[in-house]
């Protein structure tokens, strides 16, 4: 069976943009090379996802997202019997999927999920490269093209939310951060189409609400919604308003933050 | 007979004026002999203040004076003092004074009334007008009636010690609070130490740290303490500078006004602003902020030495200029707070033929700086105006840079009368700007400091960690505020080895416990059969849908199973008491105490929590005076069931009183932190809360209820453990429903953990 049939709808069709920040895409691509799984880290919102899409794209490969959730368990990867008018049948899993067909699968926010249920990726991240399905009897040898890629947030800093060390040993890792500012800046202005001259302050007040993490806020403001803010100007919000609507309300209740950073929009952006 | 050098008219001018003053002098009907020696110099500068109608009510106000039989000295401050006073109370105003002062002359008080009129201008200048001052004198009645000692029920015999502190203090306070908030404050020293007339005349005198405490809380304005979080999240946000924001007082410094600074401790701020040319307290805070960070960022100190005073004046204006101009720079939306809070001096407002204008001169060029609309006409001004953006077109420019071009300003602007001593100051204050004691060095200070340095600190014998909490004072309504300062300590160690002996004492209670722990232990998954949705088939139900499925019976669709997670989501302070009374022996079994029980309870409690794995503390607390509020740390939340905690715990000793509410306060705010469902604080206590410097039986009582509804806002329970048997009544007051009473004591050790058990499953 031609996995180009199966996984048609997982295929990147169109380039997606990216800005590369550092060497990060000569090195993912080798770790492709060897098929190494890679694990991405860094703050929501910095482009770990769109990366990997580009990434999809650039080497040609279909591209299996799972988004990572407490519910999750190791069927909902691996896959599960459903009944039909003939009896019982399989469905596999997005794992089982790519790994039989040969698709870069996407574990996002790997940490949501349960650790217990995270241990069905072990025999795939090895030398074994296999996926046993015990409650199928099958066991599947990877497709050459199968390459396992998860992305984490290591800035929860909660006990429950971080990886068995067994798993984080099996990965490549990628750390992102944050784009520099001009690198950011120029995000913005493709992206969205803003005014050249409105991204500086723009991202000077994520810079600012970033160095209160710990202090109220659990996360800093993302790129991503540093794009919705200049997307809402761009279509000719007032600029108040607009990060208002996308950089503060979705961030925060707490009153005292929600005034420094408002005091920074009429600061910065008179 | 005087001469008069002009001749003519002067005399009859003079003999007219001289008849007048005979006139009121006979009207006045004095016979003091300071008060006829001085009545003519007083006659003539009321002569420029008042008119006729008033003059007359002044000299008959002073006749009854000097008739109150209190001596010269009211009659003379009151006809020094009225004249200028009278503008703002008028008429109205002085028959209520002197309606007051007829009352008070012939009393015990009486001595007061020169203090009174001394204060009367000031008092006129913070009041403002007649109809405060009715509100004013009333006070002053409440507190003469209240603090005025009357023995055996003979009428006032001594005079009160805080009324004419009061009537000193009080008007140049006013400036700062409102009429209400001295009322609120007086009331509180009245209400306090009512019998020791000596340490109420300290409060009414603003000598005591209460009254001085107090009397920041009825201040107005913006307050720091309120906003505290806000400008630390600011200055984090904005200039990434983690430095202490620490307050400073303009209430109680009165020789110099103190300006904002920053220095190796932190930002120095006031503790209060006022709203000013309409903008808030909290924006000039920031606006300040903001001025000091980039001082700390931008800013390098020169040697104070190589430099004259009036040139490191001129060289502050500068740099503070460069300082403003790069804060704009960054954020143009300050632009607007900072021209409304800057002084715009009318260019020719100084005479510099009569006085020193460099203060002018400089604050003018400041302005024309920062304020792009400024119409400053003066051509040396514009061209430094011009040669100051030069300078930083590009880039920041620096402190050296603006100190050449201040030293070029002020030789180039320098006029013979900026010597003069009489310096025009009106409009030269920038009330946003700091003092730029940051800017210099000076070469003889620090060698001063070096040495100071070599005489190494002496390391005090550090009691713990100092607290201070505010008390619930119920009289009225309101916080005390820091009105108990609690002492953090780390509990003596004994053996640990004992409290491994108490648990083998109670294996069989223990083996008992165990059976209840393993019931209501979480096993970590439930599974969930027939469920519509779930994780995985489940089989049996599956067939038999099949077979149903099958036989055309309606076939059941909840063919799934699915595991849910249980955990147990509980976190428990529990805190001791360990006051005196603890010490005491229990009837009938020995040289046990209830002490060592309640010890014998917390091992088996805590031994018990940890098997169940939930986050706990322990705490002890008692309490000497308000001074000496002591919490001894046991156990904290991240610190294990170890040997460690366990020789603290064998160590407890009992003394002193149970003031309560401090300690669930100090407890409350740890467990507070801890991200959990249910957060329980379990008290264990053997009698009600008192303390020795607190005489009303129900002050304590209700500041404990107090701190109960405080940690029950932020989601804090308290569960009380009493072993007061008739302890149901103030204890249910005071927690409500959550409390247990043990009334056979010797059963603490079993009760105390089942207790635990049954709140929390």
């Amino acid at each position: 069976m031609s996995h180009g049939d199966m996984l048609k709808d997982y295929r990147v069709t169109d380039e997606p943009y990216y800005r590369p920040v550092a060497d990060e895409i000569a090195l993912f691509t080798a770790a492709y090379d060897r098929r190494l799984p890679v694990m991405i880290k860094g703050p929501t919102g910095c482009g770990k996802s769109r990366f990997v899409e580009y990434m999809a794209w650039r080497l040609g490969k279909p591209l299996l997202t799972v988004a990572c959730n407490e519910d999750m368990t190791a069927a909902d990867l691996v896959g599960r019997w459903l009944l039909d008018a003939d009896g019982t049948r399989w469905q596999d899993g997005p794992l089982t999927q790519a790994a039989r067909y040969g698709a870069i699968c996407y574990l996002d926010e790997v940490v949501e999920a349960r650790q217990d249920s995270t241990v069905v990726i072990h025999p795939l991240t090895d030398h074994r490269r296999a996926l046993p399905l015990d409650k199928k009897g099958e066991l599947i040898r990877a497709h050459a093209d199968f390459q396992l890629v998860i992305s984490y947030n290591p800035g929860y800093q909660s006990l429950t939310k971080d990886l068995k060390p067994s798993t984080k040993q099996r990965f490549t890792a990628l750390r992102f951060a944050y784009p520099p500012p001009e690198a950011e800046a120029e995000i913005l202005v493709r992206e969205t189409g803003i005014d050249p001259q409105l991204a500086p302050p723009l991202i000077e007040l994520a810079v600012s609400a970033r160095r209160l993490k710990g202090h109220g806020l659990d996360e800093g403001i993302s790129t991503r919604l540093l794009v919705y803010a200049a997307s809402l100007m761009a279509d000719g919000v007032p600029a108040t308003q607009a990060c208002r609507m996308a950089l503060i309300d979705p961030l925060t209740d707490d009153d005292d933050i929600r005034a420094t950073l408002e005091h920074a929009i009429d600061a910065l952006l008179a | 007979m005087p001469s008069w050098p002009d001749g003519g008219a002067a005399p009859s001018a003079a003999t007219a004026l001289q008849d007048e003053e005979n006139g009121w002098r006979q009207r006045l009907g004095c016979g003091f002999v300071p008060v006829q020696s001085i009545f003519a110099k007083r006659l003539s500068d009321a002569r420029v203040h008042l008119r006729d109608a008033d003059l007359a009510a002044y000299i008959d106000a002073a006749r009854v004076l000097c008739r109150l039989g209190r001596g010269p000295e009211p009659v003379l401050a009151f006809l020094e003092a009225w004249p200028q006073a009278a503008g703002r109370f008028g008429q109205d105003g002085l028959a209520a004074i002197m309606a007051w002062a007829r009352g008070i002359g012939p009393t015990p008080n009486g001595d007061v009334l020169g203090g009174f009129f001394r204060a009367l201008p000031a008092l006129a200048d913070a009041l403002d007008g007649s109809a405060r001052l009715k509100d004013y004198i009333d006070l002053l009645n409440a507190v003469a009636r209240h603090t005025t000692v009357s023995i055996h029920g003979r009428h006032a015999t001594y005079a009160s010690h805080a009324l004419p502190e009061l009537i000193r203090v009080a008007p140049p306070h006013l400036k700062h609070v409102s009429l209400a908030g001295l009322r609120t404050w007086a009331e509180h020293g009245l209400r306090h130490d009512p019998h020791n007339p000596q340490r109420q005349a300290d409060y009414f005198a603003m000598r005591s740290a209460d009254s001085r405490a107090v009397f920041q809380d009825q201040r107005r304005g913006t307050s720091l303490r309120a906003h505290e979080r806000r400008m630390d999240l600011y200055l984090r946000a904005f200039w990434n500078d983690a430095a202490p924001i620490i307050a400073y007082s303009e209430a109680f410094d009165h020789l110099r006004k103190p300006q904002p600074y920053t220095d190796d401790q932190g930002l120095h701020l006031p503790d209060l602003r006022d709203d000013r040319d309409g903008v808030s307290g909290l924006d000039q805070y920031r606006l300040i902020l903001a001025h000091l960070a980039a001082h700390r960022r931008l800013s390098e100190p020169l040697i104070a030495d190589n430099w004259s005073p009036f040139q490191r004046l001129c060289i502050e204006y500068f740099e503070d200029a460069r300082i403003d101009t790069l804060v704009l720079r960054r954020f143009p939306g300050l632009r607007k707070t900072l021209l409304s809070l800057h002084p715009y001096p009318g260019e020719h407002d100084c005479d510099s033929a009569r006085e020193s204008c460099i203060r002018h001169r400089l604050t003018m060029l400041s302005r024309a700086i920062l304020d792009p609309d400024c119409d400053y006409g003066n051509p040396l001004l514009r061209e430094f105006v011009g040669r100051f953006h030069d300078r930083l077109i590009r880039g920041d420019s620096s402190t050296q840079e603006m100190a050449a071009l201040a030293t070029e300003y002020l030789v180039l602007s320098r006029l013979p009368s900026d010597n003069l001593p009489k310096i025009h100051f009106a409009d030269s204050e920038i009330p946003y700007r700091d003092d730029n004691r940051h800017l210099w060095r000076f070469i003889d200070l620090d060698e001063d400091q070096e040495e100071a340095e070599v005489r190494a600190p002496e390391i005090p014998a550090a009691p713990g960690i100092t607290h201070h909490y505010p008390e619930w004072d119920y009289a009225a309504g309101d916080y005390l505020p820091d009105h108990v300062t609690l002492h953090e300590h780390l509990h003596p160690r004994g053996l640990a080895e004992e409290i491994t002996r108490l648990l083998e004492k109670n294996a069989v209670l223990a083996r008992r416990l165990t059976r209840i722990l393993d019931q209501i232990k979480p096993q970590g998954r439930d599974r969930l059969r027939r469920q519509e949705d779930g994780a995985e088939l489940d089989l049996d139900w599956a067939l038999r849908s099949w077979i149903d499925y099958r036989c055309r019976h309606t076939a059941d669709a909840r063919i799934n199973q699915d595991i849910r997670h249980a955990e147990r989501d509980v976190a428990v302070s529990l805190l001791l008491d360990l006051s005196a009374s603890l010490a005491d022996p229990i009837g009938g079994a020995g040289d046990r105490t209830v002490l060592s029980l309640a010890q014998e309870a917390v091992t088996l409690l805590a031994w018990a929590i940890d098997r169940l794995g939930d986050p706990f503390a322990i705490a002890g607390f008692h309490s000497n005076t308000r001074h000496e509020a002591r919490i001894w740390h046991i156990k904290g939340f991240s610190e294990a069931w170890n040997d460690d905690v366990r020789a603290r715990l064998a160590a407890l000793r009992a003394g002193y009183s149970t003031r309560m509410g401090v300690a669930l306060r100090h407890a409350g705010r740890a467990l507070s932190q801890i991200r959990k469902d249910k957060r329980l604080l379990l008290v264990l206590t053997d009698g009600q809360p008192a303390d020795v410097d607190v005489s009303d039986p129900e002050f304590l009582i209700a500041d404990a209820r107090q701190a109960v509804r405080e940690l029950e806002r932020q989601g804090v329970t308290c569960h009380c453990i009493s072993l007061d048997i008739r302890s149901d009544e103030y204890v249910q007051r005071i927690f409500g429903r959550h409390f247990s009473v043990i009334d056979r004591i010797e059963r603490l050790p079993e009760r105390l953990p089942e207790i635990f058990l049954t709140i929390t499953s």
